[in-house]
């Protein structure tokens, strides 16, 4: 019984907006039963009586004063994306939603 | 086109029950996870760094500030506020996060439970809080395509991230049942309440129509004694008005489908201001499939009871007291003061006021002659191109007789439109009472000459004759004469 169905992985890549043919849904559907199925390990530690974490760190209120500081220049913000167009970064519309 | 139902036949079929989702804007100084400007208006992509950008390796840092401007709106709205809270990661594809996901609030809101009352039509209200939490807002996306003729035969979207990472303050209320076919008019006061409850805390500057506050309308219908019906939530409310108008129109729209034994939906609907009607947008089913996790990048808060009581304590008059206070001092009837609540006119009386005239003068004109142009515009009174000053302004001119009322509306036509200040409108409009007394009393002689009859009748004592003479000199001054000092005018000539 794998871990991750092939529907499963259809979800995710529909969420991720990734189109995923019907053999790469399979091949997924194996390497990510692997990686699941290793990380399995993990549930056999005894964490009774262990506090769940989010976070390695034990820090709390970490906070940064409203002050402001200086951005990137905008040719190096652009810089880091696809595609630009008029100051702004060009990527396909998402057909099927309003924004 | 769906079909409608009146909404008088709606509501008496159909009990609605309410909710909204209201995000504001909060005004710091800087992003809520980097040192980028909030200032509104920037050159695009000029405000964001590796923070907000999500550039590899970055990592974010709460702002204290939009930490404490949420635990105030928190204890403004009678919440609790969490001892021990944190930030999630809401997993979203779209372009306008670059991070593909969005920093909220999950199980661990850092405010819930409260409440805000409200009146309608002189009854009490209370809109349960169900929690109050902080997240960031998101980018601003352009779609651009062949039909708007910029790029030929491309469908795209230009992204701007100056407003990707602004603090943005998510309030939602508990489902609000029992409101029957007041539940327009108790969303709009919820909303309007929240507005100046936030507003007095000078977190946020609250403007709807630019978007500082925007409205989500959660709402569904049942039978009297049935379960609660399938909810739809309608986005893009973007007014007062339109809190109301949506809200209707899903009553009338829901009630249509369910009388003929059709399902709703629970589905995203976006409001059309146009038309005030509702149009559907994605469904709920996948998009709901957010995959919250908690933040691992940002430490977790426990702000302390001293933290919270300092807050407190530096809380304002609440906007319900202050405006019992104001009616007193006013000296408003109920009625009236709720007139001015529902005109939204409070503060706007309150400058002008402020700005030298006298209230009764002040109310006069906000709920009077500017309400009415309001309406006539389908505007919000305070989107109206007159300032509270030039209210003041435009009653001092009235009050040192150099406008009568008509005179004074004719200002303001011309101070809506742009042209000036009332005594600069006036001036170059040429609308002043005519105060030169040969003039007036040349248009009296001429009066009493040509209506010799009534004339007489006002020598016998008929002083409620002077009516017609008074209206003959309005007509001969264009109305630029001040009608009492007409009125004396000619009681003085036919005296005795």
């Amino acid at each position: 019984m794998s871990t991750i169905s092939r529907e499963e992985v259809a979800h995710l890549a529909r969420l991720a907006r990734l189109e995923v043919t019907d053999d790469e849904l399979d091949a997924f559907a194996g390497q990510l039963d692997v990686i699941l199925e290793s990380m399995k390990t993990l549930a056999e530690v005894d964490t009774d009586g262990v506090q769940p974490t989010s976070q390695a760190v034990p820090l709390v209120n970490v906070f940064r004063e409203d002050q402001p500081q200086p951005s990137l220049p905008r040719d190096a913000a652009l810089a880091g994306g696809p595609d630009t167009f008029e100051d702004r970064f060009r990527v396909p519309r998402i057909l099927d939603e309003e924004a | 086109m769906s079909k409608l139902n009146t909404y008088e036949d709606a509501v008496a079929a159909y009990e609605p029950v309410l909710g909204l989702e209201t995000h504001i804007e909060l005004d710091t100084r800087t992003k809520m996870f980097c040192g980028c400007s909030t200032t509104f208006g920037g050159e695009p992509n000029t405000q964001v760094c590796p923070v907000c950008l999500a550039l590899p390796g970055a990592l974010p840092v709460a702002n204290r500030a939009a930490i404490e401007a949420t635990i105030k709106i928190g204890l403004a709205l009678n919440c609790s506020i969490a001892e021990w809270t944190r930030f999630a990661r809401k997993n979203y594809f779209y372009p306008d996060m670059p991070k593909n996901f969005q920093t909220t609030q999950y199980e661990e809101p850092l405010c819930e439970e409260g409440y805000v009352d409200v009146t309608v039509d002189g009854k009490p209200y209370r809109v349960e809080i169900e929690r109050v939490h902080l997240e960031e807002d998101t980018g601003k996306t352009l779609h651009v395509g062949g039909a708007t003729g910029r790029i030929h035969g491309a469908t795209e979207s230009l992204v701007d991230y100056n407003r990707a990472g602004i603090p943005l303050v998510e309030i939602v209320t508990k489902p609000v049942p029992g409101t029957g076919a007041l539940a327009p008019e108790v969303a709009r006061a919820y909303v309007t309440e929240l507005r100046d409850i936030v507003r007095s805390l000078g977190v946020s500057d609250v403007r709807m129509e630019q978007g500082s506050m925007r409205c989500d309308v959660n709402l569904s219908l049942n039978k009297p004694g049935a379960e609660w019906g399938t909810r739809t939530e309608t986005k893009n409310v973007n007014s007062l008005r339109s809190v109301e108008r949506a809200v209707r129109h899903e009553v009338r729209r829901q009630s249509a489908l369910l009388d003929e034994g059709i399902k709703i939906i629970q589905e995203t609907r976006h409001f059309q201001e146009g038309t005030g009607e509702t149009s559907p947008g994605r469904s709920k089913e996948e998009a709901t499939d957010y995959r919250y996790f908690p933040e691992p990048d940002l430490a977790v808060m426990e702000p302390s009871r001293e933290w919270v009581e300092e807050l407190r304590a530096s809380l304002p008059e609440p906007p319900r007291q202050r405006r019992e206070r104001l009616q007193a001092e006013w000296s408003l009837a109920d009625k009236e003061m709720q007139s001015v609540v529902n005109a939204d006119a409070v503060e706007l009386i309150e400058s002008t006021i402020a700005a030298g005239a006298a209230s009764s003068s002040a109310v006069k004109w906000w709920l009077g002659e500017l309400s009415r142009r309001a309406n006539e515009a389908g505007e919000e009174l305070g989107a109206l191109q007159i300032t509270p000053a030039q209210v003041a302004e435009l009653q001092g001119m009235v009050d040192d007789g150099r406008l009568n009322d008509k005179l004074a509306r004719q200002v303001i036509d011309g101070v809506l439109v742009g042209e000036g200040s009332p005594a600069e409108v006036a001036q170059k409009r040429g609308l002043e009472v005519v105060s030169d007394t040969g003039a007036l009393e040349a248009a009296v002689d001429e009066a009493i000459a040509a209506n010799p009859a009534v004339a007489d009748k006002i020598r016998g004592g008929a002083h409620a004759a002077a009516g017609v003479l008074i209206g003959a000199v309005m007509k001969a001054t264009k109305g630029q004469a001040d009608a009492g000092s007409v009125r004396q005018i000619i009681l003085d000539k036919l005296a005795g």
